[in-house]
């Protein structure tokens, strides 16, 4: 035990709490004035900003508060604000036909960049971020159109879709299912996949391609093409450019001309305006692969 | 001795001082959620909620179970950025059938507050199996197992009673034909119109492809109606919010 020091205080000096263990001693100091000075200017600020800002509950509803103060219609005006900065451009872009964009060098940057956005937002988790698609969902960069690669028909691809349920205009056709449905043996399906990959110059097996010659003209080139090269009215692709959307090998051929592909596309006319098809359909057409 | 100097009591008793900081604190929770109980305009009335239908409530509990919430978010915020890139913002009424919301609050994947329609059902079958293969720079798992996991509406009953306790206006009858609803929904050959009837708007179709009906049907039935419920054209939004 340490002896109790002399007491030291002195007139002026803060009072202690009369607490003390081992001779030390806990002053009893007011609040620092800064700090007590903050506390109460906070209450008023608090006050205030209740009054200005929706804060009480009351019966109804809570109180709407001096400013009309509201997110909604804060993400209104600023919608708007850009609506209206690019409304000129967007009337422009509507009113100007399709094919005479690239003609107008503003409308066209604005167009290509507008497209761009549109195509990063909506289109690229199918169609990849670089426009390369996979598997079952094309590559919009090269130039072998199911539907067609002019901006109108890409215009009309985009717009309405392909075979979804939600818009009448969608573009629509269906391959039979040549094996599950039982319109061609095993055997017919094996020799017209080879003469298929022989269409495409791949390497095939001669003989079945032969067989599978009479097969193709029979049950595929009424949509194909007697020589294979597609038709874009019924988005039968061409079979000769070895471009494939399923894969040309024997199985995916095989899978394909049995089951049938059944590829489906949005409509993207509920989901976005006129000017941001137009917009989307010149960036795609701009790509490389548009007629 | 002031009122002032009486705190002394309150930070020499230590249960006490307990007991009060309780009291204060619940001031501001009681202020801050009784309100949300009674006040008319917590959730807005809009055209067209309706509670999910038992293969989508499946679906959620899969979505759940797997823990999607933890990268996806359900919520767009009134935000031009978030508007623009995912439709329209996020309503109250729109969650008010979810037991537990599933807003989330972390995105390393999209907002699917909206995700319904977005995309086919052969891309969703496609992207859950492997993300990879049609969104190369994804990090999201694969979950391909939900091709294969067969499901059985064993407990459905069970599912919906439950969601009626705590609220869902699930009738006795929508309970009693739940097993019939589930199975039906992924069948486009079977009769749906009581379905549709229950559950307007419903998407009657085989989501997976497959024969057999597996939690990827189930997951796919629900995210394919999110966000789809709301009917916008009769909708006024509040100008108080």
């Amino acid at each position: 035990m340490s002896k109790a020091p002399a007491k030291t205080t002195k007139p002026g000096d803060v009072s202690t709490t009369g607490h003390e263990w081992d001779g030390i001693q806990e002053f009893n100091n007011p609040l620092p004035r800064w700090w007590l000075w903050t506390f109460y200017i906070c209450i008023v600020w608090a006050i205030g900003y209740s009054i200005a800002y929706p804060a009480w509950p009351l019966i109804k509803g809570a109180t709407p508060g001096l400013l009309g103060a509201s997110t909604r219609a804060d993400v209104e005006a600023e919608i708007k604000r850009f609506a209206d900065a690019n409304g000129p451009i967007e009337a422009k872009l509507v009113a100007t036909d399709l094919t005479a964009i690239s003609a107008d060098k503003d409308l066209a940057s604005f167009a290509g960049n507008a497209g761009k956005a549109v195509f990063a937002t909506w289109c690229s988790q199918c169609h990849g971020l670089g426009a390369n698609g996979a598997v079952g969902y094309p590559n919009l960069l090269d130039n072998d159109w199911l539907w067609g690669g002019d901006i109108e028909a890409i215009y009309t691809t985009v717009m309405h879709g392909v075979r979804n349920t939600e818009d009448l205009d969608a573009r629509y056709s269906e391959m039979p299912r040549f094996g599950t449905d039982g319109l061609l043996e095993e055997a017919q399906i094996g020799e017209v996949v080879q003469y298929v990959r022989q269409l495409s110059g791949e390497s095939h097996d001669g003989t079945k391609a032969e067989a599978g010659a009479v097969v193709f003209a029979d049950n595929c080139a009424a949509c194909h093409g007697d020589d294979g090269t597609g038709n874009r009215d019924l988005g039968a692709p061409n079979l000769t450019d070895a471009i494939w959307l399923y894969g040309g090998s024997e199985a995916a051929l095989t899978q394909t001309v049995a089951n049938a592909r059944f590829g489906v596309m949005p409509s993207w006319a509920p989901r976005l305006s006129e000017a941001e098809v137009r917009a989307v359909a010149f960036y795609v057409h701009s790509l490389g692969g548009g007629e | 001795m002031s009122i002032l100097d009486k705190h002394a009591v309150l930070e020499k008793n230590a249960t006490l001082l307990l007991v009060a900081s309780l009291f204060v604190v619940s001031i501001g929770g009681i202020v801050e959620i009784v309100p949300l109980f009674y006040l008319e305009n917590t959730i807005e009335k809009v055209e067209g909620v309706r509670p999910y239908s038992p293969l989508e409530l499946t679906g959620r509990q899969i979505y759940i179970r797997e823990g999607c919430y933890n990268c996806h978010s359900q919520m767009i915020r009134p935000m031009r950025d978030e508007v623009q890139r995912y439709g329209h913002y996020s309503l109250a009424a729109e969650s008010m059938y979810d037991h537990p919301f599933q807003w989330g609050s972390k995105r390393t994947g999209p907002d699917l507050a909206r995700v319904g329609g977005r995309y086919s059902d052969e891309w969703h079958v496609g992207h859950l199996a492997d993300p990879q293969s049609v969104v190369p720079e994804s990090v999201m798992p694969k979950y391909a197992f939900l091709l294969n996991a067969k499901i059985e509406p064993t407990y459905i009953e069970d599912l919906l009673d439950a969601h009626a306790f705590v609220g869902v206006p699930y009738t006795p009858e929508m309970i009693a034909v739940a097993q019939a609803d589930f199975v039906d929904q992924a069948d486009p050959f079977a009769d749906s119109t009581g379905l549709l009837a229950r559950y307007p708007k419903a998407q009657v179709r085989n989501f997976d492809g497959q024969e057999a009906l597996t939690e990827m049907d189930a997951l796919i039935a629900y995210l394919q109606v999110l966000g789809t419920m709301v009917d916008f054209s009769t909708f006024q939004p509040d100008a108080s919010r």
